[in-house]
């Protein structure tokens, strides 16, 4: 019950946000996004750490197909929809001081957005799953389309193309998977999740099912070569939609992976593994490479997030248990570090009226709160021990080097590099002399502060007590891994 | 079997309506009407008999196409509601013509005689190629009209050559009775080249009718030049029969031929895919656009042919109705646009999210159900079509290219949603007039596409 009510408030919030005209609509969805986060916490509290699938509810959808509306959480789930909960409000809180226009439209896509996020990680059905992907695709495509910069017609056009093409993919494979499954006595197939882990095909077929699903999740994440829509869109997006994309939006395609690609074609993942590994570990080299180009500041941590991601990418394929706990944890660092850069380059960009390093500096000398903020998330990602960064990077990392040591040696560059482009980006925007552009400089709102600090606490809280969080999905990832290796 | 001797009677009641002075009571009495067929034709539910020497059979799959055949047209004869206010005259004869066509449609569903097929296609056509000249002052719609018409007569005169051939094999026009003969010959009647011949010319023929490539040609230009409203009919109702009437002969008459007569439909599918989406893609007009992607969607919808299994018959019922619905809504609204702004280009479209939201959602939600997006029914038409055939392990492939040009598809759909809004309204273009009819029409239209887009089972589960 929970499940639902997870799923379907914020829908509910959507609608009542939709007939609230003006001003009013951005503190509704606020309020909304928090009775959301309440709800998640509250099933947190009652979540019982076993490899179970809780508050799970199963109706038919399509009975006759055996098509089942099945939604539940077990760890991983929970910890996706943890995250997705807890980052929302923030990003709603965020645009508090934006003048969109039509905000009543602007708040409820935020909000029928997160319906379809939530959706995609308690759907234990894969028809659900699909249903939800593409759901929760729609409105991010309205709000940065509508809301974005100059070139965003185009921009976001392509990506919209580039990833309903993938997921076509997915479901294609999802339906060839559904007529393997043996059926009940209902119906002749069954397209829930334990009918799908319960196949057993032979290697050729996994292995071209690998790649249609793959491709799905491979897009979206974005996985080297498949990342060309990713910066651009980041770019022309407006920060809110920057931030759902990159911070919640992207670990769709990983949790993907975790639960609709690793289990249920092993064969073809063990064949495979090797050729991901080297996509992602190339796409770890060649974000941090072009993030140390970059002159534009959003531009920059687009690239910096295809190196994180290929290093999440990595590990998850290494098929060992440091490899996925780390991209667990990792999944979640990544989105409360990129959510609060983000929202630095937006707060120094409404100060200054620009994104180019060049433009900036000597911000530090009016502003020591903010600095210290952006320190903060700057570290957790670039991985300094005592953040939140190091424990994923490290677990990661770590599961890399047992895969393959050369791997794990190249992958290793991952933390150097990004060193070399935060430090970069943060000496160019914070010390130096004032700028033209950033004299007078004014240090946080109260508004702001109250997005960052519990971005800054979050990213300490793993950084300290990562167990916190590792307790909820280890039972669930080892039960993922035994299914894995059968 | 009422509903066609009711349909026919209300043609002529119409016919004379048409005489009276004051034309305002043509539309509502033609909804009526409609509906009284609607509510008669679900009696005949779990009731199958046959009529006229057997001839005709109204089964469930009869009743379930003709009440979405039905259904469509009562959907689509609101937006005629324009033709009553400028009291043109001879409208009458229109609204008799659109009876007649469905008795056609009806016939095409429920034959079980190829003769029947046959007279069903032409009551159907004969109709459809007068209202597609029915803008008398119009140079393109008397261009379509004529066009449709000469190609039209050729194809119909070479489907009876087809089936003049299977009857010199068989020695039958019932269907059933052509099965089983063929299957009398051995390897389904494979290696009779009369037999075959006969087979595939038929194909060649109701493939013109349901404008499948490479017998498209004439679509794009009978879609353009037919008065928007008669278009929407030609891409719903004569689509959802003629696709319907030929899943019947493949699945009753032709099963057994199947790896005869495999090839060419595969070529077929393949070719209307390819050409109605990348034909698509190029076009400015809007209404070209819906053309080639009536085009494609015939691809679509013959994928079900390649498969008979417990799918079949409902993935085409699923997808024919959801089709329709989006179908309605985009041309009714093109018509409104067209009629008001002068021109059917995308560019017509410009800001019509800020003076039209209520238009704008509808078609917004119409191109998401033509593109197959989830939450709207279009995405379970593509899911079922998708799921029939997968069965079928060689045409794997086949799903690949489906797929990669559903994809290019969403392409072209959303340059509309695009265009109403991401681009500024036009210098001087005011909000489109509609009637609160017309929107409470397009309102029960969306709904029903999200409705069947959330459950599915309302509608797929009854074949």
């Amino acid at each position: 019950m929970i499940t639902a009510l997870l799923l379907f408030w914020p829908a509910l919030a959507a609608l009542l946000v939709l007939l609230i005209k003006g001003e009013g609509a951005k503190k509704v969805a606020f309020i909304a996004t928090l009775v959301e986060f309440a709800i998640a916490l509250f099933a947190t509290v009652n979540f019982v750490p076993d490899a179970t699938t809780q508050f799970a509810l199963d109706m038919p959808w399509v009975e006759r197909a055996g098509i089942g509306f099945s939604i539940g959480m077990d760890g991983i789930s929970l910890l996706m929809v943890l995250l997705t909960t807890f980052l929302v409000p923030l990003i709603v809180l965020s645009s508090f001081k934006h003048d969109y226009k039509n905000p009543h439209v602007f708040y409820a896509l935020v909000l029928f957005m997160q319906t379809g996020l939530i959706g995609v990680f308690v759907a234990m059905d894969a028809f659900l799953f699909y249903f939800f992907w593409e759901v929760a695709l729609i409105p991010i495509y309205f709000i940065a389309a509508i809301w974005g910069g100059a070139h965003r017609i185009p921009v976001t056009f392509k990506f919209f193309v580039y990833t309903i093409f993938g997921s076509l993919f997915m479901l294609a494979a999802f339906i060839y998977l559904y007529f393997q499954t043996a059926g009940t006595e209902l119906a002749a197939h069954s397209s829930n999740v334990n009918a799908f882990y319960q196949l057993t095909m032979d290697s050729a077929t996994q292995s071209w099912i690998f790649w249609f699903l793959f491709l799905a999740f491979a897009i979206k994440m974005p996985v080297f070569p498949f990342h060309t829509w990713q910066p651009d869109t980041y770019t022309e997006s407006p920060t809110q939609a920057t931030m759902l994309l990159a911070g919640i939006m992207l670990k769709m395609g990983i949790y993907g992976v975790i639960r609709w690609l690793l289990p249920v074609v092993p064969l073809g993942v063990s064949q495979w593994a090797n050729t991901v590994l080297v996509l992602s570990i190339i796409g770890i080299i060649y974000g941090s490479i072009i993030a140390i180009r970059q002159h534009d500041l959003k531009r920059l941590i687009a690239y910096s997030s295809i190196a994180h991601v290929g290093l999440i990418s990595a590990g998850i394929f290494t098929l060992n248990e440091q490899g996925l706990q780390g991209g667990m944890i990792q999944m979640l660092s990544h989105g409360i570090n990129v959510v609060g850069l983000f929202f630095i380059i937006d707060i120094i960009f409404r100060r200054t009226n620009t994104r180019e390093i060049s433009n900036l500096g000597g911000i530090t000398q009016t502003t020591p709160a903010l600095s210290i903020m952006f320190l903060i998330l700057l570290m957790g990602s670039v991985a300094l021990p005592l953040t939140n960064g190091f424990i994923g990077e490290f677990l990661l990392l770590s599961g890399v080097f047992q895969y393959n040591y050369y791997f794990g040696a190249v992958a290793g560059l991952t933390i150097i590099l990004a060193a070399v482009y935060m430090l970069r980006m943060f000496q160019g925007v914070m010390f130096g002399t004032k700028s033209e552009a950033t004299e007078g400089f004014a240090d946080l709102t109260f508004h702001e502060k109250a997005v960052l600090i519990p971005l800054v606490i979050m990213v300490f809280w793993i950084g300290l007590f990562p167990n916190t969080f590792l307790d909820i999905s280890e039972p669930a990832v080892g039960q993922l891994l035994s299914i894995i290796n059968r | 079997m009422i509903s066609i001797i009711l349909l026919s009677g209300f043609g002529i009641i119409n016919l004379f309506v048409g005489f009276l002075k004051s034309k305002r009571i043509l539309l509502p009495l033609s909804l009526l009407f409609l509906a009284i067929v609607f509510g008669i034709n679900l009696l005949d539910w779990n009731d199958t008999q046959s009529y006229i020497n057997n001839m005709i059979t109204i089964d469930n799959f009869a009743v379930a196409f003709t009440g979405i055949m039905v259904l469509s047209t009562l959907l689509i004869l609101p937006f005629t509601q324009h033709y009553i206010t400028r009291n043109d005259e001879n409208i009458g004869e229109l609204y008799a013509l659109i009876l007649f066509s469905l008795v056609g449609a009806i016939m095409m569903v429920s034959y079980n005689n190829m003769l029947m097929l046959f007279i069903g296609i032409e009551i159907l056509s004969i109709a459809m190629y007068v209202l597609a000249g029915s803008d008398k002052r119009s140079m393109r719609s008397a261009e379509a009209a004529l066009k449709y018409f000469l190609m039209g007569s050729f194809f119909t005169g070479v489907m009876l050559f087809g089936i003049v051939m299977v009857y010199g094999a068989t020695g039958t026009f019932n269907i059933s009775e052509i099965a089983s003969s063929a299957e009398a010959m051995g390897t389904g009647g494979v290696n009779n080249v009369m037999f075959m011949l006969g087979v595939l010319i038929i194909i060649i023929g109701i493939s013109f009718k349901i404008s499948a490539a490479p017998f498209h040609f004439w679509t794009p230009d009978v879609y353009e030049g037919t008065p928007t409203v008669w278009t929407a009919y030609m891409s719903t109702v004569v689509k959802t029969a003629g696709v319907a009437a030929f899943y019947k002969l493949m699945d009753a008459a032709f099963a057994a031929s199947y790896p005869g007569w495999m090839p060419t439909l595969v070529a077929i599918i393949v070719l209307s895919l390819l050409i109605g989406n990348v034909g698509a893609v190029v076009q400015q007009s809007m209404k070209r656009m819906l053309a080639y992607s009536s085009i494609s969607h015939a691809g679509y919808l013959l994928m079900t042919l390649l498969a008979f299994n417990e799918f079949s018959t409902s993935a085409i019922l699923f997808y024919s109705f959801a089709y329709s619905l989006a179908s309605i809504t985009a041309f009714g609204v093109l018509q409104l646009v067209a009629r008001q702004r002068g021109s059917e280009n995308y560019e017509a479209f410009n800001g019509l999210g800020k003076t039209n939201p209520l238009l704008a959602f509808s078609v917004t939600v119409a191109m998401m159900s033509l593109g197959g997006i989830p939450l709207t029914a279009g995405f379970f038409g593509k899911f079922f079509v998708f799921s029939a055939l997968i069965e079928n392990p060689d045409m794997m492939w086949l799903i690949v290219v489906a797929v990669i040009l559903a994809a290019v598809g969403i392409y072209y759909y959303f340059r509309v949603v695009i265009a109403m809004y991401l681009h500024p309204v036009a210098e001087g273009h005011t909000a489109i007039k509609t009637t609160s009819f017309i929107n409470a029409m397009l309102i029960i239209i969306t709904a029903l596409t999200i409705l069947l887009g959330i459950a599915p089972a309302l509608l797929s589960g009854v074949l």
